[in-house]
């Protein structure tokens, strides 16, 4: 299986008890098409197959138990019939690899809006949900994350070429040395610096402020959302448990009734059923938590470019205002003027203490920095109106692929409710026949 | 599911009270224009199935809900065994409705019509229609238990609520004690004893009821309540009158279990309520940030909305419908344990006096006096009436809970199907919305 989105393996079995099927269904093929698109993508099949835990010793010499990530990946060629497909090549990587090739791509692809990775810890858990990092649950739907992650950088137009990447995917030992001397390290330390430094850019550009103020209010608004569902997702569940206590009372109840015991007796099993059936129906709707969560963590992605044209955006300015000042030095130079106008002080600038020479050398030299001012300025420009221009194609790009998973999100979320209304629905006509035979 | 048939007091006013089903009264009716309180119990039919005898529970007021009321009851009779069913008469029909406040300097109270329709020579006109207030009836069951002490009187709505707690005059009170009014009427004119008491005749059918004559009767109830628990000692009651016993004591309980989870229900439903109808505001907000995405997420927004008018719905119904008719049967046990209590009082008095009569024949041979036969006679009576009227209360209650439990999965099903269907337009909504976008792309 290889979909791009962490719910598919779900929401097709979901669909599949649905009325609303065939459509759908082809709707995510076609979508998931789409995005194999990439040459990686062609070439080779990525899956993250199963999580093992390990004990080991930490670098610190400490003892700790952590979870492993088996990676599968299979050229994708098509597997003639009656064939038997090639046999993966397999390596483990715990979820701190996973970290240092995100922070790879983010230093190394600064105008890319990088996939999230799955929460480290969970967030907005309902209270009956484990919070154990170790909780198979858990660990579970980190897979599924994590190979969504793989799945997000391998279906990237940019990311998926990158060398890195595919080592990650492909060799188990050596890769963490070869990440670190491409040395992005060095370059997460500067940027990190200038990052953190306060400054304040004199025209921002519209289009990122428009983007930043975008993205924290879908920061807000998500994890509002994420909280509010939690605690339905609590209430739901006391109230589809309590309707259990009706299955004890009406199995106690008809020990005592001749005609309506049969009936009483088996209405208390659907009852029962009732209240174990919210168990399935919320873990399935942390799929959806899931989904809303990577946007969740998209929001600081995109913040982190925002940030980075910022950055950018203020070293052409440091830059143009450098180079402004220079020419008025030289401007003052060549017309005598100074700011602070004074006849003694002009006199004694163009004729007493330098002399002509002295002055040539110091336009030379004004000249000089000028031109260099001028190289950096254009560069500046260049880096800028570059960053802009590949961001911005990235930011359409996830902009679209937002849209696109969010409403498959709902769609799937609609399904789910559908899909609970119908086990309601069923349960309690179940009962109704039994308290019909009373 | 029956409730809801018959609309037609024509004589109750035209302004219907929110939908409410009840299963202890029937249909629900138009409301006087009246401005007071106005709530009427329609006429209803199956209501009275739900507690009562469901053949001849109700009472039209009108020609024409007599007519729907004769044709339910033929349904029933085909697809019912309520042994009950075809055997009573059916020429008593009562109805209590049309719920009215008066305010006057000394005190504020609600009256009820009560309406009736016979065919018996008991009484004068076939027709007539009172205004009673709470007292009336509770003096009206008070006459019936002291006057047939050998049967199970039906029970009144609770005379105190809690205080603070709830409004007595409020619509949603008033209509719910109208409702079990109506249940106890129906359940005394049902009685093929109890119906033909000329107390309730009075009730039924006098201008003026006469009561202060009731202050009496407060003393003789005061009498056999202490009869009852000075108590002699029984010898050996019946086995099927201590089965009785057993029973009533673990349904009581179940009950009240059954009413605490219930009670529970609600409250977890309330609170899940409040974060639903938080989480589609979320929605809503966010369909503000959003183009694409915008009417997708309003959508949610608006389904949401929906299911929380749904369970509102749901939620309602369980504390106007469901919990009365719970709390009527806990009631009707406490009365059920009564009668028990009083027959257990006759046997005890009768086993002591015959004890007494054999010591004394064996001393001086006289003849075991008539008396202490008036007494064997008595429990004997008392043991026939009882068992005659603890297999209808059976009956009764079987159908009462097979209503009851049957509505409330209907109101659960029902509440569903609302979801299913809201849920199932907005992915119409986001389907569309995706062709469109599909045909726009290959354009």
């Amino acid at each position: 299986m290889m979909m791009a989105d962490p719910g598919s393996n779900e929401e097709v079995a979901v669909i599949g008890n649905t009325d609303i099927t065939s459509t759908e269904l082809e709707n995510n093929i076609i979508n998931t098409m789409v995005e194999r698109g990439t040459a990686l993508l062609r070439k080779m099949e990525i899956n993250v197959a199963e999580a093992e835990k390990r004990t080991g010793k930490n670098t610190v010499n400490i003892q700790e138990t952590y979870t492993v990530y088996l990676i599968e990946t299979r050229p994708a060629e098509a597997v003639p019939d009656g064939g038997t497909p090639a046999t993966p090549d397999t390596l483990w990587r715990r979820y701190s690899e996973f970290e240092l090739l995100r922070t790879y791509l983010l230093i190394t692809y600064p105008y890319i809006i990088i996939p999230p990775l799955p929460e480290k810890r969970a967030e907005f858990q309902w209270h009956k949900l484990s919070a154990d990092n170790l909780d198979p649950d858990f660990v579970e739907r980190r897979r599924v994350g994590l190979e969504n992650f793989l799945l997000r950088v391998a279906s990237h137009p940019v990311l998926s070429n990158d060398k890195i990447f595919f080592l990650f995917l492909t060799e188990e030992k050596g890769w963490r040395e070869a990440v670190l001397e491409t040395g992005f390290q060095d370059k997460v330390d500067s940027r990190l610096k200038s990052l953190n430094a306060m400054f304040r850019v004199k025209n921002p550009d519209k289009r990122f402020t428009a983007l930043k103020q975008y993205s924290d209010e879908l920061n807000n608004v998500i994890s509002q959302l994420l909280r509010v569902r939690a605690r339905v997702a609590d209430r739901l569940y006391g109230v589809y448990k309590v309707h259990g206590n009706y299955g004890r009372v009406f199995s106690e109840w008809s020990a005592i009734e001749k005609e309506m015991g049969d009936g009483l007796q088996s209405a208390g099993h659907h009852m029962d059923t009732y209240a174990a059936s919210i168990d399935d129906i919320l873990e399935e709707e942390e799929h959806y938590a899931d989904q809303l969560k990577e946007y969740l963590f998209y929001t600081e992605a995109v913040r982190s470019v925002c940030r980075k044209h910022e950055l950018i955006q203020y070293e052409l300015e440091i830059a143009a205002q450098d180079l402004a000042y220079k020419k008025q030095q030289k401007e003052e130079l060549v017309t005598g003027t100074v700011r602070v106008f004074s006849l003694k002080g002009m006199t004694s600038k163009l004729f007493g203490q330098e002399s002509p020479e002295q002055r040539e050398s110091r336009m030379a030299a004004l000249e000089q920095s000028i031109q260099e001012g001028e190289e950096m300025v254009k560069d500046k420009n260049k880096e800028c109106q570059e960053f802009v221009r590949t961001a911005w194609e990235d930011i359409e790009r996830f902009k679209e692929q937002k849209d696109k998973d969010l409403r498959e999100a709902l769609i799937s979320y609609a399904i789910m409710q559908i899909s609970m209304c119908k086990k309601g629905i069923q349960v309690w006509s179940n009962a109704k026949e039994c308290f019909n035979k009373m | 599911m029956s409730v809801g048939a018959p609309r037609g007091l024509a004589s109750s006013g035209q302004k219907p009270i929110a939908e409410i089903l009840h299963p202890l009264s029937a249909a629900q009716e138009p409301l006087s224009p009246g401005l007071d309180v106005t709530v009427t119990v329609g006429v209803d039919k199956e209501a009275g199935l739900t507690n009562g005898t469901p053949v001849e529970t109700s009472s039209p007021a009108s020609a024409s809900s007599l007519f729907n009321r004769l044709q339910l009851d033929d349904d029933l009779e085909a697809d019912t065994r309520d042994p009950y069913a075809s055997t009573e008469t059916r020429d008593l029909f009562v109805t209590v409705d049309d719920p009215k406040k008066h305010v006057s300097t000394m005190e504020t109270y609600i009256t009820y019509r009560v309406s009736t329709k016979t065919s018996r020579i008991e009484f004068d006109l076939p027709e007539y229609c009172m205004r009673r207030r709470y007292q009336d009836f509770d003096w009206l069951r008070i006459k019936l238990e002291d006057s047939q002490p050998t049967h199970l009187i039906p029970p009144l709505p609770e005379k105190f609520v809690m205080k603070g707690v709830v409004d007595r005059f409020s619509e949603e009170f008033v209509e719910t004690r109208m409702k079990a009014l109506d249940k106890f009427l129906k359940r005394v004119a049902d009685h093929p004893v109890l119906s033909f008491n000329p107390h309730l005749n009075a009730f039924l059918s006098a201008k003026d009821l006469n009561k202060r004559q009731g202050l009496a009767l407060l003393t003789k109830v005061g009498e056999s309540v202490k009869h009852v628990a000075g108590g002699y000692k029984l010898r050996a009651r019946p086995a099927e009158f201590c089965a009785m016993g057993e029973y009533l004591d673990t349904f009581t309980q179940k009950l009240g279990t059954i009413d605490r989870i219930a009670q529970r229900i609600l409250k977890e439903q309330s609170e899940y309520l409040t974060e639903v109808r938080e989480y589609g505001t979320v929605y809503s907000s966010w369909a503000g940030s959003e183009e694409e995405l915008q009417r997708p997420l309003e959508g949610v927004a608006d389904s949401v909305s929906t299911c929380c008018r749904g369970l509102v719905d749901q939620s309602e119904n369980m504390s106007q419908d469901f919990l009365p008719v719970l709390r009527e049967y806990i009631l009707y046990i406490e009365s059920m344990k009564n009668v028990l209590r009083k027959r257990d009082q006759s046997q005890a008095e009768y086993e002591g006096r015959l004890e007494a009569a054999i010591l004394r024949k064996q001393e001086d041979r006289t003849p075991i006096p008539v008396e202490v036969e008036k007494c064997q006679d008595k429990v004997e009576c008392f043991n026939a009436d009882l068992k005659a009227d603890w297999e209808r209360w059976q009956s009764n209650k079987r159908q009462d809970f097979k209503q009851l439990l049957t509505g409330m999965a209907d109101k659960n099903i029902n509440y569903y199907e609302k979801c299913q269907a809201a849920w199932e337009s907005l992915i119409t909504l986001l389907q569309d919305k995706q062709t469109e976008d599909k045909t726009s792309e290959t354009n």
